[in-house]
């Protein structure tokens, strides 16, 4: 099986950050796997996105033309890859950004309120761990366990403080997918 | 081969060249390749080694230009319009027979062009980057492995034919993350070796005739002289190392050639070309210099024809015409810019030539 | 019989290819006794630049480089990153320090690396034959100036020392000049002086030293020395602009 996984928004979500730990935990796994960032100057702000790729072969291209994972967190990222997703896609909507609903029939979409759930927690820049933790769940591209070990080893120095809520915010995500059958 | 570890492709490049005993990197930011002097500038300190963040890409060039005369190993990297400012440091290194590894992460152009990756650097780094009559090495690593492969590569060959090496990635290459098993940290070996030229200027200690790192010759016939010479290396380079990767060539039809991020993309686009029953294969040059001439021509015996997929306008198309004496059509599947083909474009490119 | 007056031994056995009159001759023998003094010659590293003394590399017996027109000071950086206990010196003409060079100058300088710099001002590009240097006086006729250069439109000339005076990093700057017998006593002091500054590790030294170009200049050796001290030496004072070693 190949998951090809775009996680996409605005830049400060940190998409590209929640790429890393589900990369991560695809290494800890020992399966193949790329990471390949949108790169520019939109650091903060502008629209953002990373490609992970998890399979059992070899990574051919690391660019996805027709990702059978979607993970949204804002409108025009939804618009854009939405469009692109291959049929029988699992699409992630973060519902407290996006009002609207998926548009196409073929794809599978889950509506995660995922930044009110962070608030909820006082932390509302975890909204991209919690819908990891939903994505992991649904569609087993990675082990739960393997998504803690993997925050373990990707997280900062700076950042280890956060570590615990980092965990707990997956963690909510994992609930949230067991609540939602 | 140590453990996987999850690295940028510019990370690997920059942690694979302190393994192997390169002490001395001097930069200048640019995107997309910034990630090297990062890395640099984090770990060179805690390994007496120097990173130095130069006033200009001339500046930085011309740093690994002095301590490459000292015969130490020296980086430097960059991107495409910044590497167009090491190009006059290049011709030197060239002409004084130093070895240097420089690496460009190539973005789109001309002029300030974009930040998106791009492969149209070729012509300029495989014919010469510089005034004067010169080559330097130039590796193209299609993978995070490659990148940290090849950084070691690019080092041994650089010494052993004196002459400055590239890596020439494409943007997505430093970019994008893949497991990496970085080679075997050999750089305390290497240091204490204390491999330096026999021509290098270290001191003369007072116990030996002064050495002198130059490239000037006012008379022309020793200035011809010294280009026979260099030429002759390049001979023996072109001859016994090119390297290459054949990708199911063994009853292909239509022979693929294409590196870096587009081999990628490519890979895939064939093994849906195959599902159709499409016999198609892919020839991807490892080294751009030297080009991998013989391994084309002898596939244009057997092949209908050949598609370049390239992020130029078709700059290694003509190499393959080159290598191939036209023997056999060369068709094209390019995007520029900043742009990449998709799967189904090269796909389509391929069924196209199929008919 | 004693000897009382020999070559410095830091200097090879060459024919130094200048002109006659060309004070290049003076300033080089003034570079080597400051080597054979400091006794460094074993460890000493000299980059040559592009220009008249683009060739020195033939006439210093310690190991050279050539460097490309102007990056001399980053070439000397290199070197000295590589090998520190190494003695490090660049030798450069107006056109490629303060010209084309003019930012590897600066940001060396404001690194404060610990090398030396011997710069020679004669106010024109000689080895290309007499064109306006970044230091030629206002009303200069060279042949890129052929009217005199005019501020308005070509620049005032460019002072070295005083604009690295500036900087917080160097350690030592001095102009010096090679025109006269006791002119050229000070400038030995101050070669020595920066070389010393480096050995004992004190950071960057720079010494101008304003010199003569009789030749493009179109004056006798006579004639150019009495230039310099009535033109360039009122434009370029003599003296120290930088000692830290002094407080100054």
């Amino acid at each position: 099986m190949t998951y090809e996984c775009i996680m996409a928004g605005f830049g400060g979500q940190g998409l590209l950050f929640s790429g890393k730990v589900l990369a991560h935990a695809a290494l800890i796994e020992g399966k193949e796997l790329s990471w390949l960032p949108s790169y520019g100057p939109e650091m903060r702000g502008g629209t953002c996105n990373c490609s992970v790729i998890v399979s059992d072969e070899p990574v051919g291209s690391p660019i996805i033309a027709h990702p059978n994972i979607l993970m949204a967190m804002n409108e025009p990222s939804l618009d854009k890859f939405e469009a692109a997703a291959a049929a029988g896609a699992e699409v992630f909507v973060d519902s407290s950004l996006i009002a609207r609903k998926v548009r196409r029939d073929d794809v599978c979409a889950t509506y995660v309120p995922a930044t009110e759930m962070a608030k909820e927690m006082e932390a509302t820049s975890l909204a991209n761990m919690i819908l990891l933790g939903a994505i992991v769940k649904k569609t087993g591209c990675v082990k739960c366990e393997t998504v803690a070990e993997a925050l373990k080893q990707t997280i900062s120095a700076r950042k280890a403080g956060l570590l615990e809520l980092n965990l707990k915010a997956v963690g909510r995500g994992f609930d949230f997918m067991n609540q939602d059958k | 081969m140590s453990e996987k570890v999850l690295m940028k492709g510019n990370e690997a490049i920059a942690e694979a060249a302190i393994r192997c005993g390169c002490r001395h990197y001097f930069g200048y930011p640019i995107t997309p390749q910034t990630e090297i002097a990062a890395y640099m500038s984090k770990r060179m300190p805690k390994i007496g080694g120097t990173f130095l963040q130069a006033e200009s890409e001339i500046a930085a060039i011309n740093m690994v230009y002095g301590c490459a005369s000292t015969g130490k190993r020296a980086m430097t990297s960059s991107s495409s319009p910044g590497v167009s400012l090491k190009a006059e440091g290049m011709s030197y290194l060239a002409g004084a027979d130093l070895p240097a590894l420089i690496v460009n992460v190539q973005r789109g152009g001309p002029g300030l062009g974009g930040i998106q990756p791009s492969q149209s650097d070729y012509f300029f780094m495989t014919r010469g980057p510089g005034h004067g009559d010169f080559r330097i090495i130039v590796l193209a690593p299609a993978t995070v492995q490659e990148m940290a492969d090849m950084t070691r590569l690019a080092f041994e060959l650089g010494e052993k034919y004196r002459m400055p090496a590239m890596l020439l990635a494409d943007g997505t290459m430093g970019q994008m993350m893949e497991p990496v098993s970085l080679p075997d940290d050999r750089g305390t070996e290497y240091l204490e070796s204390g491999a330096s030229g026999d021509w290098a200027t270290t001191g003369t200690q007072c116990k030996r005739a002064h050495h002198i790192v130059n490239s000037l010759y006012l008379k022309p016939e020793e200035l011809e002289k010294s280009n026979r010479e260099r030429f002759e290396r390049y001979a023996k380079l072109e001859k016994e190392e090119c390297r290459w990767e054949e990708h199911l060539m063994d009853d292909a039809e239509i022979c693929v050639v294409s590196v870096g991020i587009t081999a990628r993309v490519a890979k895939n686009a064939i093994a849906a070309a195959r599902r159709e029953g499409i016999k198609v294969g892919m020839i991807r040059p490892i080294t751009l210099y030297p080009f991998p001439k013989e391994a084309l021509a002898k596939a244009a015996a057997k092949v209908k024809g050949f598609l370049t997929v390239e992020l130029n306008m078709g700059q290694m198309n003509e190499d393959v015409k080159l290598a191939t004496g036209c023997a056999k059509p060369v068709a094209m599947c390019n995007r520029v810019g900043g742009m990449i083909p998709s799967t189904d474009e090269v796909l389509e490119a391929i069924r196209k030539e199929a008919k | 019989m004693a000897v009382v007056f020999s070559k410095p031994k830091a200097l090879t056995d060459a024919v130094l290819h200048y002109c006659p009159g060309c004070t290049h001759g003076i300033v080089h023998r003034l570079v080597a006794e400051a080597i054979d003094e400091l006794g460094i010659e074993g460890r000493t590293i000299g980059i040559a630049p592009v220009g008249c003394s683009v060739m020195a590399y033939d006439y210093f017996a310690c190991d050279m480089i050539e460097a490309s027109h102007g990056r001399a000071p980053a070439v000397a950086t290199g070197v000295k990153r590589s090998l520190p206990e190494s003695v490090v010196f660049t030798y450069q003409g107006d056109g490629d320090l303060a010209s084309i060079g003019l930012c590897e100058t600066v940001s060396t300088a404001c690194r404060g690396e610990n090398i030396t710099i011997i710069f020679i001002n004669n106010a024109i590009y000689g080895m290309t034959g007499g064109q306006m240097a970044p230091t030629s006086l206002v009303g200069q006729v060279t042949q890129t100036s052929p009217y005199g250069r005019d501020p308005k439109t070509q620049g005032m000339p460019i002072r070295i020392c005083e604009l690295l005076a500036t900087l917080d990093a160097p350690a030592y700057l001095e102009r010096v000049a090679v025109n006269s017998v006791a002119h050229v006593r000070q400038a030995k002091k101050a070669i020595l002086k920066a070389f010393r500054n480096q050995v004992e590790g004190r950071g960057f030294s720079l010494v101008e030293v304003v010199s003569t170009c009789p030749t493009n200049w179109g004056l006798t050796p006579e004639k150019a020395c009495a230039f310099v001290e009535e033109k360039m030496i009122p434009f370029y004072p003599l003296g120290c602009y930088k000692d830290k070693e002094q407080g100054k």
